[in-house]
Protein backbone atom coordinates (compact mmCIF):
# COMPACT_ATOMS: atom_id res chain seq x y z
CA UNK A 1 0.00 0.00 0.00
CA UNK A 2 2.83 2.08 1.09
CA UNK A 3 5.67 2.57 -1.91
CA UNK A 4 8.10 3.57 1.04
CA UNK A 5 7.53 0.38 2.77
CA UNK A 6 8.82 -1.70 0.04
CA UNK A 7 12.55 -2.68 0.99
CA UNK A 8 11.22 -3.26 4.67
CA UNK A 9 11.19 -6.86 5.92
CA UNK A 10 7.11 -6.84 4.89
CA UNK A 11 5.63 -7.76 8.06
CA UNK A 12 1.61 -8.16 6.70
CA UNK A 13 2.26 -10.32 3.85
CA UNK A 14 -0.10 -13.56 4.42
CA UNK A 15 2.49 -16.03 6.61
CA UNK A 16 1.52 -19.04 6.86
CA UNK A 17 1.66 -20.87 10.25
CA UNK A 18 4.38 -21.30 11.73
CA UNK A 19 5.05 -17.97 12.24
CA UNK A 20 8.66 -16.32 12.03
CA UNK A 21 10.81 -16.90 14.79
CA UNK A 22 11.60 -13.00 15.26
CA UNK A 23 8.08 -11.60 15.67
CA UNK A 24 6.25 -11.75 19.36
CA UNK A 25 3.01 -11.13 17.70
CA UNK A 26 2.00 -12.34 14.51
CA UNK A 27 -1.73 -11.30 13.41
CA UNK A 28 -3.37 -12.26 10.11
CA UNK A 29 -6.73 -10.89 8.56
CA UNK A 30 -8.43 -10.63 11.62
CA UNK A 31 -12.40 -10.58 11.84
CA UNK A 32 -14.48 -9.62 14.19
CA UNK A 33 -18.34 -8.61 14.46
CA UNK A 34 -20.12 -8.23 17.89
CA UNK A 35 -23.98 -9.11 17.45
CA UNK A 36 -25.98 -5.94 16.80
CA UNK A 37 -22.63 -3.76 16.21
CA UNK A 38 -20.16 -2.71 13.50
CA UNK A 39 -17.13 -4.43 12.30
CA UNK A 40 -15.10 -4.16 14.70
CA UNK A 41 -12.26 -6.27 13.56
CA UNK A 42 -12.19 -6.02 9.23
CA UNK A 43 -9.27 -7.81 7.73
CA UNK A 44 -6.34 -7.10 10.31
CA UNK A 45 -2.76 -8.15 10.05
CA UNK A 46 0.47 -6.62 11.62
CA UNK A 47 3.42 -8.42 13.40
CA UNK A 48 5.58 -7.62 16.24
CA UNK A 49 9.45 -8.31 16.34
CA UNK A 50 10.59 -9.67 19.47
CA UNK A 51 12.12 -7.11 21.95
CA UNK A 52 10.18 -3.90 20.60
CA UNK A 53 7.14 -1.80 21.91
CA UNK A 54 4.94 -1.42 18.74
CA UNK A 55 1.55 0.90 18.88
CA UNK A 56 -1.63 0.35 17.47
CA UNK A 57 -2.83 3.78 17.23
CA UNK A 58 -6.39 4.73 16.22
CA UNK A 59 -9.29 6.93 17.28
CA UNK A 60 -11.78 4.83 20.09
CA UNK A 61 -13.98 2.37 18.48
CA UNK A 62 -11.50 1.75 15.65
CA UNK A 63 -10.85 -1.88 16.97
CA UNK A 64 -7.64 -1.61 18.67
CA UNK A 65 -9.21 -3.39 22.29
CA UNK A 66 -10.95 -6.07 20.24
CA UNK A 67 -7.55 -6.83 18.58
CA UNK A 68 -5.95 -6.60 22.15
CA UNK A 69 -9.11 -8.84 23.33
CA UNK A 70 -8.45 -11.82 20.61
CA UNK A 71 -4.67 -11.77 21.56
CA UNK A 72 -5.32 -12.45 24.64
CA UNK A 73 -7.30 -14.87 24.28
CA UNK A 74 -10.64 -13.17 25.60
CA UNK A 75 -12.37 -12.74 22.64
CA UNK A 76 -12.14 -14.99 19.74
CA UNK A 77 -12.35 -13.62 16.02
CA UNK A 78 -14.59 -14.51 13.46
CA UNK A 79 -11.87 -15.09 10.95
CA UNK A 80 -8.61 -15.06 10.60
CA UNK A 81 -5.39 -16.05 12.81
CA UNK A 82 -2.94 -14.80 15.10
CA UNK A 83 0.62 -16.00 16.95
CA UNK A 84 1.70 -14.81 20.58
CA UNK A 85 5.15 -15.91 21.68
CA UNK A 86 5.01 -18.43 18.70
CA UNK A 87 1.77 -20.10 20.24
CA UNK A 88 -1.61 -19.84 18.24
CA UNK A 89 -4.15 -17.89 20.71
CA UNK A 90 -6.69 -19.92 19.24
CA UNK A 91 -5.45 -23.50 19.63
CA UNK A 92 -3.31 -22.84 22.35
CA UNK A 93 -4.97 -20.73 24.66
CA UNK A 94 -3.24 -21.70 28.02
CA UNK A 95 0.46 -21.29 26.37
CA UNK A 96 -0.31 -17.84 25.25
CA UNK A 97 -2.15 -17.01 28.43
CA UNK A 98 1.53 -17.86 30.09
CA UNK A 99 3.36 -15.74 28.08
CA UNK A 100 1.66 -12.57 28.32
CA UNK A 101 1.14 -10.17 30.62
CA UNK A 102 -2.31 -7.94 30.46
CA UNK A 103 -2.70 -4.29 31.80
CA UNK A 104 -6.11 -3.41 30.59
CA UNK A 105 -8.40 -0.37 30.35
CA UNK A 106 -10.55 -1.77 32.61
CA UNK A 107 -7.89 -1.70 35.26
CA UNK A 108 -8.53 -5.34 36.95
CA UNK A 109 -7.14 -4.38 40.17
CA UNK A 110 -9.02 -5.78 43.07
CA UNK A 111 -9.96 -2.73 44.95
CA UNK A 112 -11.09 -3.80 48.30
CA UNK A 113 -7.72 -6.04 48.41
CA UNK A 114 -4.08 -4.21 49.02
CA UNK A 115 -1.37 -4.06 46.68
CA UNK A 116 0.53 -6.84 48.08
CA UNK A 117 -2.54 -9.09 47.85
CA UNK A 118 -3.32 -8.34 44.53
CA UNK A 119 0.69 -8.95 43.33
CA UNK A 120 -0.16 -12.50 45.81
CA UNK A 121 -3.10 -13.38 44.15
CA UNK A 122 -2.20 -12.40 40.14
CA UNK A 123 1.24 -14.78 41.21
CA UNK A 124 -0.32 -17.68 42.44
CA UNK A 125 -2.36 -17.78 39.69
CA UNK A 126 0.45 -18.58 37.54
CA UNK A 127 1.91 -20.74 39.80
CA UNK A 128 4.32 -18.96 41.89
CA UNK A 129 5.04 -19.66 45.53
CA UNK A 130 6.58 -19.79 48.74
CA UNK A 131 10.08 -17.35 48.63
CA UNK A 132 10.02 -16.79 45.06
CA UNK A 133 6.68 -15.58 44.61
CA UNK A 134 7.69 -12.93 48.00
CA UNK A 135 10.91 -11.71 46.99
CA UNK A 136 9.28 -10.86 43.29
CA UNK A 137 6.10 -9.26 44.93
CA UNK A 138 8.94 -7.04 47.15
CA UNK A 139 10.84 -6.22 44.01
CA UNK A 140 8.10 -4.94 41.91
CA UNK A 141 6.92 -2.99 44.64
CA UNK A 142 10.37 -1.51 44.70
CA UNK A 143 10.11 -0.97 41.06
CA UNK A 144 7.03 1.04 40.94
CA UNK A 145 7.39 3.16 43.77
CA UNK A 146 4.82 1.42 45.89
CA UNK A 147 6.49 -0.16 48.58
CA UNK A 148 5.38 2.25 50.97
CA UNK A 149 1.51 1.68 50.15
CA UNK A 150 1.79 -1.83 49.74
CA UNK A 151 0.09 -2.80 52.74
CA UNK A 152 -3.37 0.04 52.06
CA UNK A 153 -6.45 -1.15 50.30
CA UNK A 154 -6.10 -0.45 46.69
CA UNK A 155 -9.18 1.57 46.87
CA UNK A 156 -7.05 4.48 48.49
CA UNK A 157 -4.81 4.79 45.80
CA UNK A 158 -4.04 7.67 43.77
CA UNK A 159 -4.80 7.09 39.50
CA UNK A 160 -1.03 6.67 38.82
CA UNK A 161 -0.64 4.70 41.67
CA UNK A 162 -3.87 2.01 40.87
CA UNK A 163 -2.45 1.99 37.18
CA UNK A 164 1.66 1.30 38.49
CA UNK A 165 -0.19 -1.65 40.31
CA UNK A 166 -1.94 -2.75 37.16
CA UNK A 167 1.38 -3.07 35.48
CA UNK A 168 2.99 -4.70 38.33
CA UNK A 169 0.34 -7.15 38.52
CA UNK A 170 0.71 -7.77 34.91
CA UNK A 171 4.59 -8.38 35.36
CA UNK A 172 4.25 -10.97 38.12
CA UNK A 173 5.50 -14.08 36.11
CA UNK A 174 7.86 -12.35 34.21
CA UNK A 175 5.86 -12.32 30.48
CA UNK A 176 7.78 -12.20 27.18
CA UNK A 177 4.93 -9.94 25.87
CA UNK A 178 2.88 -6.93 27.60
CA UNK A 179 -0.07 -5.83 26.41
CA UNK A 180 -0.93 -2.27 27.61
CA UNK A 181 -4.77 -1.34 26.55
CA UNK A 182 -4.75 2.64 27.00
CA UNK A 183 -2.34 2.89 29.68
CA UNK A 184 -2.10 6.24 30.29
CA UNK A 185 -5.73 7.00 29.95
CA UNK A 186 -7.23 9.22 32.87
CA UNK A 187 -3.85 9.90 34.09
CA UNK A 188 -2.59 13.26 34.82
CA UNK A 189 0.47 14.57 33.23
CA UNK A 190 2.88 13.36 35.70
CA UNK A 191 1.18 9.91 36.41
CA UNK A 192 1.70 9.78 32.98
CA UNK A 193 5.27 10.96 32.21
CA UNK A 194 6.46 8.76 34.98
CA UNK A 195 4.75 5.55 33.44
CA UNK A 196 6.04 6.34 30.17
CA UNK A 197 9.70 6.14 31.40
CA UNK A 198 8.82 2.96 33.13
CA UNK A 199 7.11 1.30 30.14
CA UNK A 200 10.38 2.54 27.80
CA UNK A 201 12.73 1.00 30.54
CA UNK A 202 10.77 -2.76 30.29
CA UNK A 203 11.34 -2.69 26.63
CA UNK A 204 15.07 -1.97 26.79
CA UNK A 205 14.94 -5.21 29.36
CA UNK A 206 14.30 -6.87 26.10
CA UNK A 207 9.99 -6.77 26.57
CA UNK A 208 7.98 -7.09 23.54
CA UNK A 209 5.12 -4.87 24.37
CA UNK A 210 1.96 -3.75 22.30
CA UNK A 211 0.42 -0.69 23.17
CA UNK A 212 -2.70 0.77 21.85
CA UNK A 213 -3.46 4.46 22.30
CA UNK A 214 -5.07 6.99 20.88
CA UNK A 215 -3.06 9.75 22.25
CA UNK A 216 -0.64 10.51 19.46
CA UNK A 217 1.83 12.12 21.25
CA UNK A 218 2.25 8.65 22.98
CA UNK A 219 2.86 6.35 20.26
CA UNK A 220 5.24 8.86 18.97
CA UNK A 221 7.53 8.87 21.74
CA UNK A 222 7.32 5.75 23.13
CA UNK A 223 6.54 3.15 19.76
CA UNK A 224 9.40 1.83 17.30
CA UNK A 225 6.58 0.95 15.31
CA UNK A 226 3.40 2.06 14.43
CA UNK A 227 0.38 0.55 13.11
CA UNK A 228 -2.51 2.95 12.41
CA UNK A 229 -6.14 1.37 12.91
CA UNK A 230 -9.56 3.07 11.30
CA UNK A 231 -12.61 1.02 11.42
CA UNK A 232 -10.97 -2.04 12.09
CA UNK A 233 -8.59 -1.79 8.95
CA UNK A 234 -4.79 -1.16 9.01
CA UNK A 235 -4.32 1.84 7.16
CA UNK A 236 -0.72 2.51 7.97
CA UNK A 237 2.32 0.87 9.72
CA UNK A 238 6.04 1.58 10.02
CA UNK A 239 7.93 3.64 12.79
CA UNK A 240 6.67 7.11 13.53
CA UNK A 241 9.18 8.21 11.88
CA UNK A 242 9.08 6.95 8.54
CA UNK A 243 5.34 7.29 8.57
CA UNK A 244 5.50 10.65 8.81
CA UNK A 245 8.58 11.25 6.23
CA UNK A 246 6.15 10.02 4.04
CA UNK A 247 3.83 12.85 3.88
CA UNK A 248 4.74 16.10 1.88
CA UNK A 249 8.47 16.01 4.17
CA UNK A 250 9.30 18.28 6.79
CA UNK A 251 8.86 21.65 5.89
CA UNK A 252 11.60 24.34 6.26
CA UNK A 253 11.09 28.10 6.90
CA UNK A 254 13.62 30.18 6.54
CA UNK A 255 13.44 34.20 7.65
CA UNK A 256 15.47 36.35 5.35
CA UNK A 257 17.54 39.28 6.26
CA UNK A 258 16.16 41.47 2.88
CA UNK A 259 13.54 40.66 0.37
CA UNK A 260 14.58 38.67 -2.48
CA UNK A 261 13.61 37.88 -6.16
CA UNK A 262 10.88 34.93 -6.84
CA UNK A 263 12.58 33.90 -9.65
CA UNK A 264 16.15 33.70 -7.40
CA UNK A 265 14.64 31.27 -4.84
CA UNK A 266 13.52 29.38 -7.55
CA UNK A 267 16.63 28.69 -8.81
CA UNK A 268 18.30 28.28 -5.54
CA UNK A 269 15.23 25.47 -4.75
CA UNK A 270 16.07 24.47 -8.25
CA UNK A 271 19.93 23.54 -7.72
CA UNK A 272 18.85 21.80 -4.24
CA UNK A 273 17.37 18.62 -6.26
CA UNK A 274 15.75 17.71 -2.28
CA UNK A 275 13.38 20.26 -2.42
CA UNK A 276 9.81 19.49 -3.53
CA UNK A 277 8.25 22.70 -3.18
CA UNK A 278 8.93 26.53 -2.47
CA UNK A 279 7.37 29.69 -1.97
CA UNK A 280 8.28 33.28 -1.11
CA UNK A 281 5.93 35.28 0.99
CA UNK A 282 7.43 38.17 2.40
CA UNK A 283 10.80 37.73 3.89
CA UNK A 284 9.94 34.20 4.93
CA UNK A 285 11.04 31.44 2.25
CA UNK A 286 8.72 28.10 2.74
CA UNK A 287 10.24 25.18 1.46
CA UNK A 288 9.22 21.27 1.80
CA UNK A 289 11.67 18.54 1.74
CA UNK A 290 11.76 14.90 2.57
CA UNK A 291 14.44 14.87 4.84
CA UNK A 292 14.20 18.12 6.07
CA UNK A 293 17.86 17.78 7.90
CA UNK A 294 19.51 16.80 5.03
CA UNK A 295 18.04 19.33 2.46
CA UNK A 296 18.83 22.45 4.56
CA UNK A 297 22.27 22.38 4.01
CA UNK A 298 22.20 22.54 0.32
CA UNK A 299 19.18 24.83 0.05
CA UNK A 300 21.18 27.39 2.61
CA UNK A 301 24.20 27.09 0.13
CA UNK A 302 22.30 27.86 -3.02
CA UNK A 303 20.72 30.80 -1.53
CA UNK A 304 23.96 32.16 -0.64
CA UNK A 305 25.09 31.24 -4.07
CA UNK A 306 22.11 33.10 -5.61
CA UNK A 307 22.95 36.30 -3.09
CA UNK A 308 19.97 35.54 -0.80
CA UNK A 309 20.97 35.84 3.06
CA UNK A 310 19.13 33.65 5.62
CA UNK A 311 18.55 35.40 8.88
CA UNK A 312 16.67 32.11 10.79
CA UNK A 313 15.63 28.91 9.52
CA UNK A 314 12.72 26.35 11.37
CA UNK A 315 12.76 22.91 10.27
CA UNK A 316 9.07 20.92 11.24
CA UNK A 317 8.38 17.20 11.01
CA UNK A 318 5.08 16.43 10.31
CA UNK A 319 3.17 14.93 13.02
CA UNK A 320 1.31 11.75 13.39
CA UNK A 321 -1.86 14.06 13.03
CA UNK A 322 -0.86 15.18 9.68
CA UNK A 323 -0.26 11.39 9.25
CA UNK A 324 -3.50 10.11 10.34
CA UNK A 325 -5.31 12.77 8.21
CA UNK A 326 -3.30 11.79 5.29
CA UNK A 327 -4.19 8.29 5.85
CA UNK A 328 -8.02 8.19 6.42
CA UNK A 329 -9.19 11.38 4.94
CA UNK A 330 -10.13 12.66 8.80
CA UNK A 331 -8.40 14.40 11.11
CA UNK A 332 -7.94 12.25 14.34
CA UNK A 333 -9.84 14.70 16.54
CA UNK A 334 -12.60 14.27 14.18
CA UNK A 335 -12.54 10.61 14.07
CA UNK A 336 -12.86 10.46 18.13
CA UNK A 337 -15.82 13.18 18.29
CA UNK A 338 -17.56 10.82 15.38
CA UNK A 339 -17.25 7.39 17.27
CA UNK A 340 -17.89 9.23 20.72
CA UNK B 1 -5.70 -29.96 41.09
CA UNK B 2 -5.31 -26.29 39.76
CA UNK B 3 -9.21 -25.70 39.96
CA UNK B 4 -8.91 -26.91 43.74
CA UNK B 5 -6.06 -24.76 44.68
CA UNK B 6 -7.28 -21.80 42.47
CA UNK B 7 -10.91 -22.02 43.95
CA UNK B 8 -9.34 -21.68 47.22
CA UNK B 9 -7.65 -18.86 46.04
CA UNK B 10 -10.59 -17.32 44.78
CA UNK B 11 -12.56 -17.94 47.78
CA UNK B 12 -9.24 -16.72 50.02
CA UNK B 13 -10.00 -13.07 48.73
CA UNK B 14 -13.61 -13.01 48.89
CA UNK B 15 -13.33 -14.17 52.94
CA UNK B 16 -10.78 -11.26 53.23
CA UNK B 17 -13.03 -8.67 51.08
CA UNK B 18 -16.13 -10.28 53.76
CA UNK B 19 -13.59 -9.41 57.41
CA UNK B 20 -12.98 -5.68 55.85
CA UNK B 21 -16.76 -4.95 56.05
CA UNK B 22 -17.78 -5.49 59.46
CA UNK B 23 -21.23 -3.46 58.59
CA UNK B 24 -21.99 -6.29 56.15
CA UNK B 25 -20.96 -9.26 58.70
CA UNK B 26 -22.97 -7.33 61.29
CA UNK B 27 -26.03 -7.29 58.79
CA UNK B 28 -25.54 -10.54 57.47
CA UNK B 29 -25.87 -11.94 61.05
CA UNK B 30 -27.76 -9.19 62.74
CA UNK B 31 -30.85 -9.87 60.25
CA UNK B 32 -31.14 -13.60 60.84
CA UNK B 33 -31.02 -13.14 64.20
CA UNK B 34 -33.66 -10.78 64.25
CA UNK B 35 -35.96 -12.96 62.30
CA UNK B 36 -35.05 -15.69 64.91
CA UNK B 37 -35.91 -13.11 67.75
CA UNK B 38 -38.92 -11.86 66.33
CA UNK B 39 -40.61 -14.63 64.93
CA UNK B 40 -39.89 -16.96 67.78
CA UNK B 41 -41.51 -14.11 70.08
CA UNK B 42 -44.48 -13.01 67.46
CA UNK B 43 -45.86 -17.07 66.77
CA UNK B 44 -44.95 -18.48 70.11
CA UNK B 45 -48.36 -19.64 70.55
CA UNK B 46 -49.19 -21.77 67.09
CA UNK B 47 -47.45 -24.59 68.60
CA UNK B 48 -50.79 -25.12 70.39
CA UNK B 49 -52.92 -25.11 67.33
CA UNK B 50 -54.25 -28.66 67.31
CA UNK B 51 -52.12 -30.60 64.23
CA UNK B 52 -49.15 -28.80 64.54
CA UNK B 53 -47.21 -31.19 65.75
CA UNK B 54 -44.30 -29.64 67.67
CA UNK B 55 -44.04 -28.56 71.63
CA UNK B 56 -42.00 -25.67 71.04
CA UNK B 57 -41.55 -23.07 68.43
CA UNK B 58 -38.18 -22.09 68.88
CA UNK B 59 -36.99 -25.47 68.13
CA UNK B 60 -39.51 -25.94 65.46
CA UNK B 61 -38.28 -22.09 64.06
CA UNK B 62 -34.50 -22.56 64.27
CA UNK B 63 -33.63 -24.60 61.43
CA UNK B 64 -36.18 -22.35 59.20
CA UNK B 65 -34.52 -19.33 59.62
CA UNK B 66 -30.98 -21.28 59.35
CA UNK B 67 -32.21 -22.41 55.63
CA UNK B 68 -34.04 -19.27 55.04
CA UNK B 69 -30.73 -17.31 55.98
CA UNK B 70 -29.18 -19.56 53.50
CA UNK B 71 -31.12 -18.80 50.83
CA UNK B 72 -30.77 -15.24 50.79
CA UNK B 73 -27.08 -15.65 51.91
CA UNK B 74 -27.25 -17.16 48.26
CA UNK B 75 -29.34 -14.76 46.37
CA UNK B 76 -26.98 -11.95 46.91
CA UNK B 77 -24.13 -13.94 45.84
CA UNK B 78 -24.46 -12.29 41.90
CA UNK B 79 -24.07 -9.12 43.55
CA UNK B 80 -20.15 -9.75 43.76
CA UNK B 81 -19.31 -11.03 40.46
CA UNK B 82 -20.88 -7.77 38.85
CA UNK B 83 -18.70 -5.54 40.59
CA UNK B 84 -15.76 -8.06 39.31
CA UNK B 85 -17.13 -7.52 35.79
CA UNK B 86 -17.76 -3.68 35.76
CA UNK B 87 -13.93 -3.47 37.38
CA UNK B 88 -12.16 -5.89 35.19
CA UNK B 89 -11.08 -8.10 37.32
CA UNK B 90 -13.12 -10.63 35.84
CA UNK B 91 -11.46 -9.84 32.89
CA UNK B 92 -7.70 -10.31 34.20
CA UNK B 93 -8.33 -13.64 35.67
CA UNK B 94 -9.90 -14.68 32.05
CA UNK B 95 -6.52 -13.32 30.27
CA UNK B 96 -4.50 -15.25 33.48
CA UNK B 97 -4.12 -19.66 33.28
CA UNK B 98 -6.63 -18.98 36.47
CA UNK B 99 -8.81 -22.22 36.08
CA UNK B 100 -12.27 -20.80 34.89
CA UNK B 101 -14.24 -23.07 37.76
CA UNK B 102 -12.38 -21.21 39.84
CA UNK B 103 -13.83 -18.21 39.17
CA UNK B 104 -17.14 -19.10 39.70
CA UNK B 105 -16.61 -22.58 42.59
CA UNK B 106 -14.82 -19.88 44.54
CA UNK B 107 -18.03 -17.77 45.18
CA UNK B 108 -19.41 -20.83 45.64
CA UNK B 109 -16.93 -21.82 48.35
CA UNK B 110 -17.14 -18.38 50.06
CA UNK B 111 -20.89 -18.46 50.58
CA UNK B 112 -20.83 -22.23 51.56
CA UNK B 113 -17.82 -21.29 54.27
CA UNK B 114 -20.63 -18.13 55.41
CA UNK B 115 -23.29 -19.78 55.13
CA UNK B 116 -21.47 -22.75 58.06
CA UNK B 117 -20.76 -19.66 60.00
CA UNK B 118 -24.23 -18.24 59.89
CA UNK B 119 -25.80 -21.53 61.01
CA UNK B 120 -23.52 -22.12 63.89
CA UNK B 121 -24.26 -18.27 65.86
CA UNK B 122 -28.16 -19.09 64.63
CA UNK B 123 -28.04 -22.26 66.22
CA UNK B 124 -25.91 -21.63 69.02
CA UNK B 125 -28.63 -18.48 70.02
CA UNK B 126 -32.03 -21.02 69.48
CA UNK B 127 -30.47 -23.07 72.25
CA UNK B 128 -29.91 -20.38 73.96
CA UNK B 129 -33.40 -19.39 73.17
CA UNK B 130 -34.84 -22.73 74.54
CA UNK B 131 -34.32 -24.79 71.72
CA UNK B 132 -33.31 -28.29 72.09
CA UNK B 133 -32.47 -30.97 69.17
CA UNK B 134 -33.41 -35.11 70.60
CA UNK B 135 -30.89 -35.36 66.77
CA UNK B 136 -27.99 -34.25 68.57
CA UNK B 137 -24.58 -33.05 67.02
CA UNK B 138 -24.91 -34.92 64.04
CA UNK B 139 -28.15 -33.88 63.60
CA UNK B 140 -27.18 -29.97 63.69
CA UNK B 141 -24.03 -31.49 60.81
CA UNK B 142 -27.28 -32.33 58.65
CA UNK B 143 -29.21 -29.22 58.94
CA UNK B 144 -25.54 -27.39 58.08
CA UNK B 145 -25.60 -29.65 54.98
CA UNK B 146 -29.01 -29.04 54.16
CA UNK B 147 -28.31 -25.60 54.07
CA UNK B 148 -25.42 -25.56 52.30
CA UNK B 149 -26.90 -27.80 49.61
CA UNK B 150 -29.67 -25.62 48.89
CA UNK B 151 -27.41 -22.08 48.75
CA UNK B 152 -25.39 -23.85 45.99
CA UNK B 153 -28.22 -24.09 43.25
CA UNK B 154 -29.44 -20.53 44.37
CA UNK B 155 -25.81 -19.09 44.22
CA UNK B 156 -25.20 -20.86 41.21
CA UNK B 157 -28.70 -19.16 39.78
CA UNK B 158 -27.60 -15.83 41.06
CA UNK B 159 -24.05 -15.92 39.52
CA UNK B 160 -25.71 -17.12 36.24
CA UNK B 161 -28.33 -14.11 36.11
CA UNK B 162 -25.69 -11.39 37.33
CA UNK B 163 -23.60 -12.79 34.28
CA UNK B 164 -26.31 -12.36 31.74
CA UNK B 165 -28.26 -9.10 32.72
CA UNK B 166 -24.96 -7.43 34.77
CA UNK B 167 -27.06 -4.96 36.44
CA UNK B 168 -27.34 -5.40 40.22
CA UNK B 169 -30.64 -3.95 40.42
CA UNK B 170 -32.03 -6.90 38.64
CA UNK B 171 -31.07 -9.36 40.83
CA UNK B 172 -31.99 -7.39 44.05
CA UNK B 173 -35.24 -7.66 41.83
CA UNK B 174 -34.89 -11.12 41.22
CA UNK B 175 -34.27 -12.03 45.15
CA UNK B 176 -37.34 -10.40 46.43
CA UNK B 177 -39.34 -11.49 44.18
CA UNK B 178 -38.43 -15.11 43.60
CA UNK B 179 -36.99 -15.82 47.31
CA UNK B 180 -39.68 -14.45 49.50
CA UNK B 181 -42.69 -16.57 48.16
CA UNK B 182 -40.17 -19.35 48.15
CA UNK B 183 -39.35 -19.37 51.50
CA UNK B 184 -43.58 -18.58 52.64
CA UNK B 185 -44.06 -21.72 50.30
CA UNK B 186 -42.58 -23.85 52.58
CA UNK B 187 -42.74 -24.67 55.53
CA UNK B 188 -40.16 -22.47 57.30
CA UNK B 189 -42.53 -20.69 60.08
CA UNK B 190 -45.52 -23.06 59.53
CA UNK B 191 -45.92 -26.77 59.89
CA UNK B 192 -46.92 -28.66 57.01
CA UNK B 193 -49.61 -30.35 58.53
CA UNK B 194 -51.56 -27.28 59.12
CA UNK B 195 -50.55 -25.45 55.86
CA UNK B 196 -53.63 -25.29 52.82
CA UNK B 197 -53.29 -28.21 50.65
CA UNK B 198 -52.49 -25.96 47.45
CA UNK B 199 -49.96 -24.57 49.28
CA UNK B 200 -48.32 -28.45 50.08
CA UNK B 201 -48.68 -29.41 46.75
CA UNK B 202 -46.47 -26.30 45.94
CA UNK B 203 -44.10 -27.38 48.46
CA UNK B 204 -43.53 -30.44 47.30
CA UNK B 205 -41.86 -29.21 44.30
CA UNK B 206 -39.61 -26.51 46.39
CA UNK B 207 -36.15 -26.71 47.13
CA UNK B 208 -36.60 -24.72 50.21
CA UNK B 209 -39.06 -27.43 51.54
CA UNK B 210 -36.77 -30.37 50.70
CA UNK B 211 -33.98 -28.35 52.89
CA UNK B 212 -36.04 -27.45 55.60
CA UNK B 213 -38.05 -30.54 55.90
CA UNK B 214 -35.15 -32.89 56.00
CA UNK B 215 -33.21 -31.19 58.00
CA UNK B 216 -36.02 -30.60 61.12
CA UNK B 217 -36.91 -34.61 60.59
CA UNK B 218 -33.05 -34.81 61.51
CA UNK B 219 -33.28 -32.71 64.11
CA UNK B 220 -35.95 -33.97 65.89
CA UNK B 221 -34.28 -37.77 66.01
CA UNK B 222 -36.57 -38.85 63.19
CA UNK B 223 -34.77 -41.48 61.81
CA UNK B 224 -36.35 -42.11 58.51
CA UNK B 225 -33.06 -41.60 56.95
CA UNK B 226 -34.61 -42.67 53.38
CA UNK B 227 -36.85 -39.49 53.38
CA UNK B 228 -33.79 -37.36 54.74
CA UNK B 229 -31.29 -39.01 51.97
CA UNK B 230 -34.05 -38.13 49.02
CA UNK B 231 -34.32 -35.19 50.17
CA UNK B 232 -30.27 -34.05 50.02
CA UNK B 233 -30.16 -35.86 47.04
CA UNK B 234 -32.49 -34.33 45.38
CA UNK B 235 -31.28 -31.04 46.47
CA UNK B 236 -27.96 -31.92 45.42
CA UNK B 237 -29.49 -32.74 41.69
CA UNK B 238 -30.76 -29.29 41.72
CA UNK B 239 -27.58 -28.02 42.70
CA UNK B 240 -25.98 -29.85 39.67
CA UNK B 241 -28.51 -27.83 37.43
CA UNK B 242 -27.63 -24.29 39.06
CA UNK B 243 -23.75 -25.55 38.20
CA UNK B 244 -24.89 -26.33 34.75
CA UNK B 245 -26.43 -22.93 34.38
CA UNK B 246 -23.97 -20.98 35.53
CA UNK B 247 -21.28 -22.44 33.65
CA UNK B 248 -23.66 -21.58 30.70
CA UNK B 249 -23.73 -18.11 31.54
CA UNK B 250 -20.05 -18.01 32.18
CA UNK B 251 -19.70 -19.09 28.57
CA UNK B 252 -22.12 -16.81 27.33
CA UNK B 253 -20.28 -13.75 28.73
CA UNK B 254 -16.88 -15.30 27.75
CA UNK B 255 -18.31 -15.18 23.92
CA UNK B 256 -19.29 -11.81 24.62
CA UNK B 257 -16.21 -9.87 25.14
Amino acid sequence: MLAGMADEPAPHIAVTSPPPDDAAIVVQDLVKTYPKGPRALDGLSFSVHTGTIFGLLGPNGAGKSTAIKILTTLSRPDSGSAFVAGFDVLKQPQNVRLSIGCVSQKSGVDMESTGRENLALQGRLYGLKGSALTSRIEELLERFHLTASADRVARTFSGGMQRKLDVAMGLIHRPKVLFLDEPTTGLDPEARAELWTEIGRLAEEGLTILLTTHYLEEADRLAERLAIIDRGRLVAEGSPDRLKSELRGDSITIDLFEAASEQSIKAAAARAIQITEVRLDGLQVHARAAHGASALPALLAALEAEGVKAASVKLARPSLDDVYLRHTGRTFEEAEKGSA
Amino acid sequence: MNTLTHTWFMMERLIRHLIRQPIYIGLTLFQPLIWLLLYGQLFKRVVELPGFGANSYITFLTPGIVCMSALFSSGWTGMGIIRDLQTGVIDRFLVSPASRFAIIGGRLANLAVTIIVQSTILVTLGFLLGARFPGGLLSVLVLMLCAVLLAMPFGSLSLAMALAVRKEESVIGAVNFILLPLTFLSPVFMSPGLMPSWINRVASLNPVNWSVSAARAALMGNTDWAMIGFRIASLAAFGVFGAWLATRSFRAYQRSI
